[in-house]
């Protein structure tokens, strides 16, 4: 199935060494004085900063010619999904031990939250659509369903705006990165679409 | 009323902030190595300057927090938005000599040494619950007088019905004030009842000892029932006045954040709830826990707001 090469099985290992680090800074209690927020900070950073090198794949791609990045893009969707749901575990089992009429409450009155499932649900649908057989099975609208992957971003980057108070900083770093990432793509369409309708013949376009 | 003796305050708390206070020390004298021997234990012990102020009335009986929590996570914009670096920056502070420009509706205006004010101020303990607007909460031992005292040394005319409080301005220290997060300086208020409120605290000190820096040294505010925001930090203007004073959170975003800003738990902030909040060195392993209508003080203060909307007042 899978075939490991050594850089392959490099990048694999390294997507768990943010796992570990937060596991030992745990252990050794360095997580401060609001040790759960810190815990969210963490996986939801993972979470954004993965579904970010999901994003990258494929203009790297374009740029440098280099082919089979797409198992990449597969990987870091893929770790996006388990950083996402370890950082939904979090809040669950953390903030509301599981007490689901005080998380109904939360979710309710916390519209931050809203966005931040809105997130989830997709990067969820995505990755139960990763199994080779089920991309077959959905054919041309596995494509489409994959593009929701822009809307994710999208809701994430407002997940986190929604929830600050006066420091922008951060979420305008990652939404620039989005931008420049999203708006790559939009350029070699459009540089596509001009030179697909210089080399159609005419008549035809 | 619980008037309690200082031995309710627990040895542990004490030690920890001695391990906090030496480590502090390691840390400055890992820079100039030689000054290590000039800090033997016994010396830290009797560093604390408010060692022996009384404790006051209205303690509550809870276990305060570890000093690190509450010098450790700060939320101080004048110097970051960041609630660690702020510890760093606001270092570069100078807190004396410090005064107190006194103003508006009273007979006795003037500018006043905070020297001066300690003196005639006698100092007390009180163990107060603090909830921030961003639902975390914790239990801080203040060192401070209440501000009714010092309100009617001035002589407060009957126009004054609010009071209004600034933080100083400063942006080449408080590298903060630079940006714009906030319109600056930092101003709260309270209306003249609310200050008057025995609960109602001016705070120079906490656990033993004096303010650091980051925790609004020489002088803040607290109020116990209120989100943290309103307890300002670093006060040079007190100013009595009609009409109730343009704060600077209300100014930054009005329909978030109010002038009363009580804490209440069935009154949720606009993009988050507060009907729970996460409690500051409870570790990983302990859910959020229920936030309670005026931060629990409910009893003493609830008759303030008598048949106000505290929805629409929020
Ligand atoms: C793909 C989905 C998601 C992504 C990319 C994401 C990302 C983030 C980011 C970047 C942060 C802020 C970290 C910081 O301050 O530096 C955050 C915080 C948070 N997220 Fe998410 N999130 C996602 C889904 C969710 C879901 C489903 C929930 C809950 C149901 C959730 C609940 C929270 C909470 C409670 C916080 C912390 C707020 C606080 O500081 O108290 N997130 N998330």
């Amino acid at each position: 199935m899978v075939k490991f090469n050594k850089l392959k099985l490099g990048i694999f290992i390294a997507c768990w060494l943010p796992l570990l680090w937060l596991l030992l800074d745990i252990i050794l209690d360095n997580l401060g004085g609001n040790a759960v927020q810190a815990v969210h900070i963490r996986l939801g950073d993972w979470s954004l900063r993965f579904l970010c090198m999901v994003l990258a794949i494929t203009p790297i791609q374009t740029m440098t010619n280099w082919r089979g990045m797409a198992e990449y893009r597969r990987m870091f969707g893929l770790f996006t999904f388990f950083y996402a749901t370890l950082h939904l575990l979090a809040y669950l089992v953390l903030d509301h031990f599981l007490v689901w009429p005080i998380i109904a409450t939360d979710i309710l009155e916390s519209s931050y939250i809203w966005f931040g499932i809105a997130a989830y649900l997709i990067v969820l649908a995505l990755a139960v659509t990763t199994p080779k057989w089920v991309i077959k099975l959905m054919g041309k609208d596995w494509k489409k369903l994959h593009r929701f992957i822009y809307l994710a971003a999208g809701a994430a980057i407002m997940h986190y705006f929604w929830q600050l108070k006066g420091n922008l900083a951060e979420p305008l770093f990652y939404l620039l990165v989005i931008i420049l990432l999203l708006g790559f793509r939009v350029l070699v369409s459009f540089k596509n679409r001009v030179v697909s309708r210089l080399m159609l013949p005419k008549g035809r376009r | 009323m619980i008037i309690k003796t200082k031995a309710t305050i627990p040895e542990r708390e004490i030690t920890d902030q001695r391990i906090f206070t030496a480590r502090r020390a390691i840390i400055k004298a890992a820079a100039g190595a030689a000054a290590l021997s000039f800090l033997p234990g016994e010396s830290l012990a009797e560093a604390k300057k408010y060692a022996n102020v009384p404790l006051g009335p209205y303690s509550a009986d809870l276990k305060p927090n570890d000093f690190e929590d509450v010098a450790g996570y700060t939320n101080y914009y004048e110097f970051s938005t960041n609630k660690t670096d702020s510890s760093v920056l606001a270092q570069k502070l100078t807190t004396r000599p410090w005064t107190i420009t006194v103003e508006g509706e009273c007979e006795k205006p003037g500018i006043f040494d905070l020297d001066d004010i300690l003196k005639n101020n006698p100092l007390e303990q009180r163990i107060y619950r603090f909830r921030c607007v961003e639902a975390w909460s914790m239990v801080v031992p203040w060192i401070g007088f209440p501000l009714a005292g010092l309100l009617k040394q001035f002589n407060p005319t009957s126009k004054a019905r609010f009071v209004e409080f600034t933080t100083l301005y400063n942006p080449f220290v408080m590298v903060g004030q630079k940006s714009k997060v906030l319109e600056w300086p930092y101003i709260e208020g309270l209306r003249i009842d609310e200050a008057m409120h025995p609960l109602t605290l001016m705070a120079t000190g906490m656990y033993d000892d004096e303010l650091p820096k980051q925790n609004g040294a020489p002088l803040r505010l607290i109020v116990p029932w209120k989100y943290g925001f309103k307890s300002i930090k670093a006060i040079v203007k007190i100013k009595f006045q009609e009409n109730m004073p343009q704060t600077a959170w209300n100014k930054s975003a009005s329909h978030e954040y109010g002038f009363y800003a009580n804490v209440n738990p069935s009154v949720p902030h606009p993009r988050w709830s507060q009907s729970r909040e996460r409690v500051l060195g409870a570790g990983v392993f302990t859910p959020k826990r229920a936030t309670e209508l005026f931060n629990g003080y409910g009893s003493e203060v609830a008759s303030l707001y008598a048949g106000m909307d505290l929805k629409n007042n929020f």
